[in-house]
C-alpha cells in the first residue's frame, strides 16, 4: 500500500462490501433458506411450510425438521424418472452441441485473421435476440403440418409428415440451437490460441491433417471443450421453457417438475428439496466449471 | 492454413441451424393467413393487432424499466466487483466471492428463482419488505443474474488494460476515486456499455425467474409472450419477434460502425 493510508483504507473496503454483502443477501441467502425450507413441513397456509423452529412456552426450541420431502422424491417414480430424463436429454444434447460447434468455432479459428470477427460476431448475434421466440419459431418448423414436414414432403423424401414436435428429439433440437453459442466461444478462445507451427510440425513429420488433428488440435482444446460442454450441460438440466413448449407429454424434465409442485401442487418443501437434489447432481459440475473459468480469468490477469 | 471443404460444410450448416429460425419467423410475420405453413398473401395485419394489444405493450413496457433498472444496478455492482477481483490480490474470503459471482453463470433458472422468491417471502415475514412481489422483487433477481455476466465482461476488460496510467497518476498523488474516474473509467467505457447491454437482454429476455418472482398485476413481457405460445400458434409473436430482431440488428450495427470508426 502506498499513499492515503486511511482514507484509501476505507474506499477499498466499501467497493469490496458492496458487491459482497449483495452476494451475500441476494444470493447466498437464498440458497441456504432452500436448503432449510426442504426440510420443513409442508402445511396449508401462507408461506406453506411449518418453522423449523419453534419457541415452545417454557422458552425451549423446538426443532421440527423432517427428511420426509426428500423420502417422497425418492419414492415417487415420477421424480426418479425426471431426474434420469434430465441428466440424459441434457447429456445428449452437450455431445450434439459439441459435435456442431467444434467444426464451427475450429473454422473460425482458421479463418483469415480480418474475417473472424464478423464470423463470431454471427454466432453471437442470435443470443441477444429473444430466446423465448425463437423456440416458438422451433414450434412452428417442427409441427406435423409446419415448415420443415412440407419441405421434406414437397422435395418428395418422405410421404408421411414426421412427428418430431413433442418428442424428445424437439427438445435436443431446442436446447442445441439455444445453446450452440455458449459451446462455440469457449471453443473458439482455446483453439484460436493454439500455435499454428505445432500443426506444421506434425505434418513436417508425416502426420495426416486427422492424424494432426487427433493427437495435437483436440487434446490442446481440452479446456474449451470441458468449458463450453459445462456452459451447456448445467443449465440444460434445469431448462424450463424448451421442454414445455418443445416436449411432449412423457418429458419429463426437473425444471418443469420443479415449477408444477410449487405453482400447482403449492409444496414449497418438495420444490426445495427437488431443488436440492438438483444442485447435488450439479455441484460437481459447477466447481468443476468454476475452477476453469477462474484458471483463464487468471492466465489473463497475469 | 489450409481449410477443408469439409470444415467449411459444417460451418454452413452450422450457420444456416443458426439463422433458419429466424429469418421463418421475419417471413411469416408477413403472412396474411394465420396458418403458419400456407402463405395467404403478404400482410402487415399482424402488426396492426399487436400494436392494438394492449396487454402487449403493458408488459412491454413494464419489462423495459425493469431491464434498464436491473442492467443498471448490474453494471454498478458488476464494476465494482471485477475491481475487486483484478485489482485487489489476494484477501481473505476471495475464494468465497469468486464463488459466489461465477455461480449465477451455470446455476439453473428455476434454482434461481425458487431462491430468490423463498428470500423474499422470508424477508417480508422478517421486515415487511418487500411489500408483495412485482417490479421491485424481480429488478432485485435480475440484478443479482446481471451483475455476473457484466462482471465477467468488465473484469476481462480491466485485466487487460495497461496500469501504468493508473500507477502515474497515483504517483503524482491523485486520490484512487479521482484516478478511477478520470483514467480508468474512460479506458473500459466500451466494455461497460457491453455489459449494460447483456444485462439489459438478459432481463428482457427472462422468464423463468420472473415467473417466480412476479406478482399479480406485474407480467413481464416474457411471461406474456410465453402463456400465449403455449397454446399455440400466435402470429403476432412472429411480428413481435420481428421487431426484436430489427432493433438488435440496428443496434450491433451501430456499435460495430462506432467502434471501426474509433479504431481508424
Amino acid at each position: 500500500m502506498r499513499v492515503g493510508g486511511l482514507r484509501r483504507d476505507w474506499g477499498r473496503r466499501l467497493v469490496l462490501a458492496v458487491p459482497y454483502l449483495w452476494l451475500l443477501v441476494f444470493f447466498l441467502a437464498p440458497l441456504l433458506i432452500v436448503g432449510k425450507i426442504s426440510f420443513s413441513e409442508s402445511r396449508i397456509g401462507i408461506p406453506p411450510y411449518e418453522p423449523l423452529l419453534d419457541w415452545a412456552e417454557e422458552g425451549f426450541a423446538i426443532i421440527r425438521a423432517t427428511l420426509q420431502n426428500y423420502v417422497l422424491l425418492f419414492q415417487d417414480d415420477l421424480y426418479v424418472e425426471a431426474y434420469v430424463q434430465s441428466l440424459t436429454i441434457a447429456g445428449i444434447s452437450t455431445l450434439l452441441c459439441l459435435l456442431i460447434g467444434y467444426p464451427m468455432a475450429l473454422g473460425i479459428a482458421r479463418a483469415p485473421e480480418k474475417s473472424r470477427g464478423p464470423l463470431l460476431l454471427l454466432v453471437i448475434v442470435p443470443f441477444w435476440t429473444s430466446f423465448l421466440i425463437r423456440v416458438y419459431s422451433w414450434m412452428t418448423i417442427l409441427r406435423d403440418e409446419g415448415v420443415l414436414n412440407h419441405a421434406l414432403m414437397g422435395l418428395g423424401l418422405i410421404d408421411e409428415p414426421l412427428v418430431i414436435l413433442n418428442t424428445d428429439w424437439a427438445v435436443y433440437i431446442g436446447i442445441v440451437y439455444s445453446y450452440l453459442p455458449f459451446m462455440v466461444l469457449p471453443l473458439y478462445a482455446t483453439l484460436e490460441k493454439l500455435d499454428p507451427t505445432l500443426l506444421e510440425a506434425a505434418a513436417d513429420l508425416g502426420a495426416k491433417p486427422i492424424r494432426a488433428f487427433w493427437s495435437v488440435t483436440l487434446p490442446l482444446s481440452l479446456p474449451g471443450i470441458v468449458a463450453g460442454s459445462l456452459l451447456v450441460f448445467v443449465p440444460a438440466v434445469g431448462e424450463y421453457v424448451i421442454p414445455n413448449l418443445l416436449g411432449g407429454g412423457d418429458t419429463q424434465m426437473l425444471g418443469k417438475a420443479l415449477w408444477d409442485v410449487f405453482a400447482q401442487t403449492r409444496d414449497w418443501p418438495s420444490a426445495a428439496a427437488l431443488a436440492v437434489a438438483m444442485l447435488v447432481a450439479l455441484v460437481i459440475p459447477i466447481a468443476l466449471f468454476q475452477r476453469i473459468q477462474t484458471r483463464m480469468e487468471e492466465e489473463g490477469e497475469r | 492454413m489450409r481449410r477443408s471443404s469439409s470444415l467449411i460444410t459444417a460451418m454452413a450448416f452450422g450457420y444456416a441451424f443458426l439463422y433458419a429460425p429466424i429469418v421463418l419467423l421475419m417471413v411469416y410475420s408477413f403472412n396474411a393467413s394465420r396458418e403458419v405453413s400456407v402463405w395467404g398473401g403478404f400482410s402487415t395485419k399482424w402488426y396492426a393487432e399487436l400494436l392494438d394489444n394492449d396487454a402487449y405493450l403493458n408488459a412491454a413496457w413494464l419489462s423495459l424499466k425493469i431491464a434498464a433498472t436491473s442492467a443498471t444496478g448490474a453494471l454498478v455492482l458488476g464494476t465494482l466487483a471485477a475491481l475487486v477481483l483484478v485489482r485487489f490480490g489476494r484477501f481473505s474470503g476471495r475464494l468465497l466471492f469468486n464463488g459466489l459471482i461465477t455461480a449465477p453463470l451455470v446455476m439453473p433458472e428455476v434454482i434461481l428463482g425458487l431462491a430468490m422468491l423463498l428470500l423474499f417471502v422470508a424477508l417480508e415475514d422478517l421486515i415487511g419488505w418487500p411489500d408483495g412481489r412485482g417490479f421491485t422483487t424481480i429488478a432485485i433477481a435480475h440484478t443479482t443474474i446481471g451483475m455476473a455476466y457484466a462482471t465477467v465482461v468488465v473484469r476481462s476488460r480491466l485485466a487487460q488494460m495497461d496500469d501504468s496510467l493508473e500507477e502515474a497518476a497515483m504517483d503524482l498523488g491523485a486520490r484512487p476515486a479521482k484516478v478511477f474516474f478520470l483514467i480508468t473509467l474512460p479506458v473500459i467505457a466500451p466494455s461497460l456499455v457491453a455489459a449494460w447491454l447483456l444485462a439489459f437482454t438478459l432481463s428482457l429476455d427472462d422468464v423463468v425467474v420472473a415467473q417466480f418472482v412476479s406478482g399479480p398485476g406485474s407480467t413481464t413481457l416474457p411471461i406474456e409472450v410465453f402463456s400465449s405460445v403455449r397454446l399455440g400458434v400466435s402470429p403476432q409473436v412472429n411480428a413481435l419477434g420481428t421487431i426484436i430482431v430489427v432493433v438488435v440488428a440496428v443496434i450491433i450495427g451501430l456499435a460495430t460502425w462506432l467502434a471501426s470508426r474509433k479504431k481508424r
